[in-house]
């Protein structure tokens, strides 16, 4: 049973179901990432140190270059994307990463959903409703 | 084109321009009369080139672009390859990617200041660039209309001539968002970065358009340049307004009409400079990076003089298109410059370089440079970036130290 649903105004890929990792910080996979080892690699954001493989990523913006729309591509065929990507603010270089990719995305909500969604938290996305269901509470 | 019959390569990319057009709620398309593609292979990996080759092995007549398609800097400059220590998969990578972009009818311009080098956009065209800071200035200097187009995306409007009409397609997301008044009107390309690196960060995303107010001399196409480039890059902002200046904000009150009641937000030397200091890390430094965007013509006459009588005892890097390198070969601008101990390097882009393997091969990690843009992008490469004036970077290069 979920605890809560929201809905956003952009959706995208299959439904998934994983662990959160969340932070009040942007997002672009070139800036923030090292892609060889999975981890968060920009010394001032929020996650850095932090693997990101196949957790489902909650931030606040997508940032950045266009370079983006190719390393989702290339990381899904090493096995080493995101299971997911959640984002307040969602940029069109996001989304045509995430569609060459075929990963899953949800973007735009009536609250920061940075801040209602903690890191290890239990969630679904369902992208033909437009919906993220929080299912269990960070342990 | 849907169903199939002009090809399945035409077929693939009008799929991936409606995936992304129903995502962002587009009413239809927008024909577009250019595209510029960002693809390094950096970016793009063994997958994407791959990628590039399938769509390649079609025939001619299902896999030429059908409007005028050109290209962002590539991975390398292959004649200064092994100064760089690149390694030979990385070229090979390049080939390969170069060969399946030419069998798509694309032009090999290799550059991010394709609106100085190539052809400047005009006021109300409707494009399909990639490169952020090239949307953004093609955006907000010259007038004209483009979302960022990513490399997978910019390639499906160069086949199909079109793309999902939303965002800055639109007249009504071309408004004013963010009021920022300020007293101060910078002075060098760094200062200009700086600034428009504060205000990236002040407006927070894509959606967001900055007005600004109080610039008092209009700047040049290098500091509008770097002030977008960095506003794209701290930000991920797209398109912005100066009162007076720009073509679609000749009064204030044409992007932002009193009753939109926008927040406002007041910025000067002080918040640029404290951007900047952030990054004085360090006194040593390793290399000196002129690039992102690549050097004007006037950025390499400036450089050039700059290097008249200097000796370098470090590596110092100037990156500029593959249209202007021939004249500053002409203009010995080249020369001069490389007499000094730098490097004119053409076509390529340093962070688009495999930037964190050159780094490891060369021991560089204390970087300087005058681009606010690089040096938002270094730090995740494992850099330790500074920014400064070139008059600074070239100071320092003779002595190692800030």
């Amino acid at each position: 049973m979920s605890l809560r649903e929201f809905h956003a105004r952009h959706a995208m890929g299959p439904r998934v179901e994983g662990i959160a990792l969340v932070a009040k910080d942007g997002f672009s996979a070139r800036y923030d990432l090292d892609r060889t080892r999975g981890v968060f690699s920009r010394p001032t954001h929020k996650l850095v140190g932090q693997s990101y493989r196949d957790r489902i990523l909650v931030l606040d913006a997508a940032k950045g270059g266009v370079a983006t729309a190719w390393m989702l591509h290339e990381m899904k065929a090493r096995g080493m994307t995101p299971l997911a990507l959640v984002f307040n603010a969602v940029n069109p270089i996001m989304a045509q990463g995430v569609a060459l990719a075929d990963l899953t995305m949800l973007a735009g909500f009536d609250d920061d959903i940075t801040s209602i969604v903690a890191s290890g938290a239990q969630v679904e996305l369902i992208p033909d409703q437009r919906l993220l269901r929080l299912l269990a509470p960070a342990a | 084109m849907l169903a199939g019959e002009m090809g399945p390569v035409r077929q693939l990319a009008l799929q991936h321009q409606i995936k992304v057009g129903e995502f962002f709620d587009a009413p239809d398309f927008v024909p577009v009369s250019q595209a510029h593609i960002m693809a390094d292979t950096e970016s793009l990996g063994e997958a994407g080139v791959a990628w590039l080759e399938r769509l390649a092995s079609h025939s001619v007549t299902e896999r030429h672009v059908c409007i005028p398609t050109i290209t962002d800097p590539r991975g390398t400059d292959f004649c200064k390859a092994a100064f760089l220590k690149q390694a030979p998969w990385m070229l090979d990578l390049e080939r390969r990617a170069i060969d399946a972009f030419v069998k798509l009818g694309v032009l090999m311009t290799d550059t991010c200041i394709n609106y100085q080098t190539v052809q400047a956009p005009t006021r109300g065209e409707h494009l399909a660039f990639g490169d952020t800071g090239v949307v953004i200035y093609s955006n907000s200097v010259c007038g004209a209309r483009s979302n960022f187009e990513g490399g997978p995306s910019a390639l499906s409007a160069g086949l199909t001539g079109r793309t999902p009409r939303y965002g800055y397609h639109l007249d009504r997301h071309r408004q004013a968002t963010l009021h920022v008044r300020t007293d101060w009107t910078p002075a060098t390309l760094n200062e200009w970065g700086a600034l428009g690196g504060v205000i990236g960060r002040l407006a927070g995303n894509y959606w967001s358009v900055p007005v600004i107010e109080g610039i008092e001399r209009v700047p040049g196409s290098d500091a509008l340049k770097h002030f977008g480039a960095a506003m794209a890059s701290f930000g991920s902002v797209a398109l912005f307004h100066i009162v007076g200046v720009t073509p679609e904000a000749g009064r204030l009150q044409d992007v932002a009409p009193a009753s939109a009641g926008i927040r406002a937000v007041r910025v000067g030397r002080a918040d640029a400079y404290a951007l900047q200091s952030t990054y004085r890390v360090d006194e040593k430094i390793d290399v000196v990076v002129f690039s992102g965007p690549q050097l004007s013509l006037l950025e390499l006459a400036s450089l050039a003089q700059l290097c008249d009588g200097r000796r370098f005892t470090i590596p110092v890097l100037a990156v500029t298109s593959p249209q202007i390198k021939p004249d500053a070969d002409r203009m010995l601008l080249t020369e001069r410059i490389e007499r000094a101990g730098g490097t004119v390097l053409a076509g390529m882009c340093f962070y688009q370089s495999y930037a964190r393997e050159i780094a490891q091969a060369n021991g560089w990690k204390r970087l300087m440079t005058n681009s606010a843009k690089m040096v938002n992008i270094l730090g995740g490469y494992g850099y330790q970036p500074m920014l400064a004036s070139m008059e600074e970077c070239v100071d320092a290069a003779c002595v190692e130290v800030v």
